[in-house]
């Protein structure tokens, strides 16, 4: 059977960005190295501005619909990373000493902010995060930022992986950028992997993993109809030595489970504690002649705002509460965010209705005054209340739409503490915004698809106890040896800021981890590489943290 | 209960004009001519029917597309058991839930997406959908859209692109501080 196979040295699921970080080290350091990308491998002209169904926006997108949760990642080759803001903080350093649902730190002792900084710095240097100026803010951030020092706080302009000098303020971030501006993967660790000889297939989706007789595994994928998501054009298998799963918190706890009757149980925690990072819309409607009034603001036309449509997704965050002598649950970032009609405006509610609030007549006249909306993306302490129910046939959801739209397995319930966080940041949202009459705010509803992430989280955590976390603190699959989690899942909890910062330095770090595991089956391969453009600061400063790192 | 089947028999003008008037309690319009009992006339201008409700929700891309008849089906039901809840009496000679006034289409549509309902996840659907053919023209190429004028996103307020179709704003942000920053802030920008 096994000599039939196709064969690869390691194989990686999905390409975002743990996927992407695996493959380039692993290719970089001489291992043949096969990504399986369940979406389509898009190139910048590919990025239309159009809302069309079936158009760039639908074909690079996952929304599944939950129980009480709903996801929008990214299906594309390059995973969120396409699809995203591009905003990149680093987590606060009270993060790593969450304790969160379990009562004790939720984190591997290994991890903290200390030990993770040389990781944060590689990517800062991979990606080119740097920090914006004040001219570099949209009017809605600048918006944003007046109202917080109105109210007597601080705003910051945010670290983000876009180059300034080629944004055109579009703000189509969210159908992939055609300016090349965002520094997606596809602009760095993709193809510096393929120059290394990694393979990439987009539209294969893995289903499950097997093991070979000779205590390899074999992967199962079906390949994806290019246009309609819901068909399959056929399926097949690969064997690999390792198997790196990066297929995003969604789905990569859901391969897993469809795996457990062929690889053995499966830790307790795959598919539990996922977080939504704790997430919350806020919707503002702006006075327009209030916000000239109060902040003396002027686009030089006379229009005071109105640009809602302008801009390049969030540019200024609020961090007074990120304050780590605060309780747990007290603490989250309210950041200005932008979102297009069709994905979200249906949740955002009219303030002081009589009627229906997200839909209706009232409705229809604050969609009237859709250019003077202002986002608020609060991201809370939540509890890890998230559960995946058994897996559906195929995928992470059956799919509804012939793209985008399906429907999933996860449970969602929040509990008092988050419900409580959420009210907190939707009360500061309104106290800041309603000051002296700049705007109404209401926060999205829940009650339509439930609470709604962009920021999946811990459906595979790591961490110490092996109760709590699927994954020792290099991040393998605990009684599963060769198979690591490198992707969202493997970050035990929300972060309080966006975290794909997080994620790609925690895929940094494990990479020595895989290396080690990968020579150890007698894989050709080491780890050493530069940042995908050559770059080699970054590399002198976890050069030293190896041995921290590797299993003896 | 028999004839009432037969009234609301979910095929050609008794489903158009059943879901024309859900769509008209998500995003309402005004009438597009006298007599119009799918449009019940609450708002001015375009609602989701004049922006295309139908045409996006007839299309395959949707998956909703061959639930269509029963959901008109199902809904005409739900109106049924609502107005007589309520002792409220439907015309006769249009479906049930056209015959319903605006303030009780939409409580209707209240009930069925409340959490819990056994069929929300359908009527949540159907409702996005009807959202989406007004607030992004969903079925049709964007910028085709704002030059036919289209009324969702003319409302909306929606630029239009440049020539080749794609959007640049040269103008985008006041150019000034505005807040001051927080203490605990590293150098390349992230919570220290
Ligand atoms: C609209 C939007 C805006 C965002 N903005 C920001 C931001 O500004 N800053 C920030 O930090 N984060 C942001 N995020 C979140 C960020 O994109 C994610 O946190 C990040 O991409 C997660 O990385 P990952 O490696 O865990 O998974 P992903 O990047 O989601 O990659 C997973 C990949 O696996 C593929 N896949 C799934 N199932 C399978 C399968 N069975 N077989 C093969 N392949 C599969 C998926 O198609 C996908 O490409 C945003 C997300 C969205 C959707």
């Amino acid at each position: 059977m096994s000599s039939t196979a196709e064969h690869t040295d390691v194989l990686v699921i999905g390409s975002g960005f743990g996927g992407a970080i695996a493959a380039y080290h692993l290719a970089a350091g001489g291992a043949k190295v096969t990504v399986l990308e369940r979406g389509p491998w898009l190139k910048s002209a590919d990025f239309e501005h159009d809302y069309k169904l079936g158009s760039s926006y639908t074909r690079a997108f996952d929304f599944v619909v939950g129980d009480g949760m709903s996801i929008l990642g990214g299906n594309c080759v390059g995973g969120g990373s396409v699809v995203y803001f591009a905003a990149m903080p680093r987590a606060p350093r009270f993060v790593f000493d969450r304790q969160g649902s379990i009562g004790r730190r939720m984190w591997p002792g290994a991890v903290s902010r200390d030990t993770l900084d040389p990781w944060y710095d590689r990517v800062e240097e991979s990606l080119s995060v740097a920090k914006q100026d004040w001219n570099d803010v949209s009017y809605a951030g600048g918006l944003w930022a007046a109202a917080c020092d109105h109210a007597g706080r601080t705003a910051n302009p945010l670290a983000v992986a876009i180059d300034n000098t080629k944004c055109v303020n579009c703000n189509w971030m969210m159908a992939g950028c055609r300016f090349e501006a965002k520094q997606s993967l596809l602009v760095n660790y993709l193809p510096a992997a393929l120059a290394h000889g990694a393979e990439i297939r987009p539209l294969h989706e893995v289903q499950h993993i097997s093991r070979t007789s000779d205590g390899d595994y074999r992967v199962h994928y079906n390949v994806i109809h290019d246009e309609d998501y819901r068909l399959q054009a056929g399926s097949g298998v690969i064997e690999a030595k390792i198997v790196v799963m990066a297929a995003g918190a969604g789905a990569t706890p859901v391969i897993l489970q469809r795996s457990e009757a062929h690889l053995g149980t499966m830790p307790r925690a795959v598919g539990r504690y996922f977080s939504g990072n704790g997430e919350r819309l806020n919707t503002a409607i702006i006075d327009e002649k209030r916000a000239a009034e109060l902040f003396g603001l002027d686009r030089g036309d006379g229009l005071a705002y109105a640009a809602n449509q302008i801009g390049k997704g969030p540019t200024v965050a609020s961090w007074d509460k990120l304050d780590g002598s605060l309780p747990e649950y007290s603490r989250y970032s309210l950041e200005q965010l932008y979102f297009p009609p069709g994905l979200g405006t249906i949740l955002a509610q009219v303030p002081d209705a009589a009627g229906p609030t997200w839909f209706g007549r009232e409705k229809k006249e604050i969609l009237k005054k859709w250019t003077s909306w202002l986002t608020i993306f609060s991201m809370i302490e939540d509890d890890n209340e998230g559960v995946f129910g058994p897996p559906p046939a195929t995928g992470n959801a059956h799919r509804i739409s012939q793209q985008m739209l399906g429907r999933g397995n996860l449970r969602y319930d929040p509990t008092k503490n988050t419900l409580g966080a959420w009210a907190a940041s939707d009360a500061e949202v309104k106290e800041i915004l309603e000051k002296d009459g700049l705007a109404k705010v209401m926060p999205w509803t829940n009650d339509l698809v439930g609470a709604y992430t962009v920021h999946p989280l811990s459906s595979c955590r790591m961490g110490d106890d092996p109760l709590t976390s699927a994954l020792d603190d290099r991040n393998e699959l605990r009684d599963h040896p060769g198979i690591f989690v490198t992707d969202g899942s493997a970050v035990p909890g929300a972060l309080t800021v966006n975290p794909a910062m997080t994620i790609a330095a925690l895929a940094e770090r494990a990479v020595p981890g895989i290396v080690q595991a990968a020579q150890r089956k007698g894989i050709s391969v080491t780890y050493g590489a530069p940042a995908p453009d050559g770059s080699r600061s970054g590399r002198k400063k976890v050069l030293p943290l190896l041995p921290t790192l590797t299993r003896t | 209960m028999r004839s009432e089947n037969e009234r609301v028999a979910p095929d050609g003008e008794l489903r158009t004009i059943t879901l024309e008037a859900y769509a008209d309690t998500i995003v309402p319009g005004q009438k597009r001519h006298d007599g119009d009992r799918a449009i019940a006339g609450v708002a001015t201008g375009g609602g989701a029917v004049q922006a295309g409700a139908l045409e996006l929700l007839q299309w395959d891309a949707t998956g909703i597309h061959d639930g269509l008849d029963d959901l008109a089906r199902l809904v005409n039901e739900h109106a049924t058991a609502y107005a007589a809840e309520r002792s409220i009496a439907l015309d006769p000679s249009v479906p049930p839930f056209v015959a319903l006034e605006y303030d009780d289409r939409a409580a209707l549509i209240l009930l069925l997406t409340t959490p819990g309902h056994p069929e929300k996840d359908f009527w949540v659907m159907l409702s996005l959908f009807c959202n989406m053919a007004f607030d992004s023209a969903a079925h049709l190429p964007t910028a085709q859209a704002l030059a036919d004028g289209h009324p969702g996103l003319a409302a909306m307020g929606l630029s239009h692109p440049d020539a080749d179709g794609l959007w640049r704003f040269k103008d985008f942000g006041y150019g000034r501080e505005l807040a001051r920053l927080h203490p605990d802030t590293t150098p390349s920008g992230s919570p220290a």
